[in-house]
């Protein structure tokens, strides 16, 4: 199953909402403000490198070129994808929710 | 778009459903019937009523499968079934009945 | 009548699941969320209706937004049952967090875990949220 979080976690709770659910092994990707939950150096820092040890976290790279930053600025664990790699989670995941 | 009823002017959109649901009562009832050329007999009165009681009780017009659910168990499977439903109102239950009652288009209506 | 159908003789029934998540009046979410349902009945799916996070509070028992001129949708989630849609599961985490419990809702559901509700999700063919 995939899971679809948008919104930056510093304003929105809907990320933690994905994760309080979504089942070991279970896939999330982050797009659009939610990039910064992906990032190194945040309060959310060590509470993502863990989700990443139990779950596929994926983060959209257009989504993060556009906010200045990249690849190199997202946790080790996270898996960035571009535009091709998100279509193929929704297809290759099953189900897919979306926490807006 | 209105009906004029009593002195009283009673809104209605362009396919003569009640803007105002509040607006509604037996002799605007009679009012919308006419217009659609349908005289009112005791039995039509007896499903207006209850989509009237439904209507206040959910806060929608129930669609028609679960309007004969429930016609049928109150008043049992002779008038709980649409041939029933569509001899009163030829064009359905949906279209006419809930228009007469002063409800809106039913939900679920597809 | 089914939404699709395969070659065989059976049309396939999917299991379909309505999150709720957001409270009722002050968005659109929860009396859309609560149309789609109605609508999806007529098409004989399996469908199940959750409440978790502030989506609790749509069927708290006891609201009158006819104050602020609103509709009482909350009347509606009682003409569930008559549509077929019996499968009503809310989230005890999300309850309990907003003060809730079972005799406060206004409509009789299952109550599950987070992780459970995690689980029935995975389970889903299709999972549709607000």
């Amino acid at each position: 199953m995939l899971h679809l979080v948008n919104k930056s976690p510093f304003e929105r709770n809907t990320l933690e909402a994905c994760l309080k659910r979504a089942t070991k092994g279970s896939s999330i990707l982050l797009y659009e403000d939610a990039v910064y939950a992906a990032l190194q150096g945040t309060t959310l820092a060590a509470a993502m490198a863990q989700a990443a040890k139990t779950h596929e976290i994926y983060v959209l790279t257009p989504d993060l070129t556009a906010r200045g930053l990249d690849a190199a600025s997202v946790l080790d664990g996270v898996r960035p994808v571009d535009y091709d790699g998100f279509v193929d989670l929704t297809a290759d995941k099953g189900t897919v929710q979306s926490w807006l | 778009m209105s009906y004029q009823v009593g002195g009283k002017t009673v809104e209605h959109d362009e396919e003569g459903y009640l803007v105002d649901i509040g607006q509604w009562s037996e002799d605007v009832a009679v009012m919308i019937a006419e217009a659609e050329k349908l005289p009112l007999s005791s039995e039509h009165w007896e499903v207006i009523h209850f989509l009237r009681e439904y209507y206040t009780e959910y806060q929608i017009a129930p669609a028609i499968r679960v309007l004969t659910k429930a016609l049928t168990k109150k008043m049992g499977e002779a008038k709980g079934n649409n041939k029933y439903l569509y001899e009163l109102f030829p064009y359905g239950p949906a279209k006419q009945a809930c228009k007469i009652a002063g409800l809106p288009k039913p939900t679920g209506c597809v | 009548m089914s939404v699709e159908s395969d070659n065989s003789a059976e049309p396939k029934v999917k299991r379909f699941m309505y999150v709720n998540r957001k409270a009722p009046h002050g968005t659109v979410y929860a009396l859309e969320v609560l149309e789609m349902v109605l609508i999806s009945a007529m098409f004989e799916q399996d469908v199940h209706l959750t409440f978790l996070d502030d989506g609790v509070f749509q069927i708290k028992k006891g609201q009158n937004p006819s104050v602020l001129e609103m509709k009482d949708f909350s009347k509606t989630y009682r003409a569930l049952d008559g549509y077929g849609i019996e499968k009503v599961f809310v989230e005890k985490e999300s309850m309990e967090e907003r003060g809730l419990s079972q005799d406060d809702l206004i409509i009789p559901v299952e109550i599950i875990g987070r992780e459970e509700l995690g689980a029935l999700m995975e389970s889903m063919d299709v999972v549709l949220s607000a």
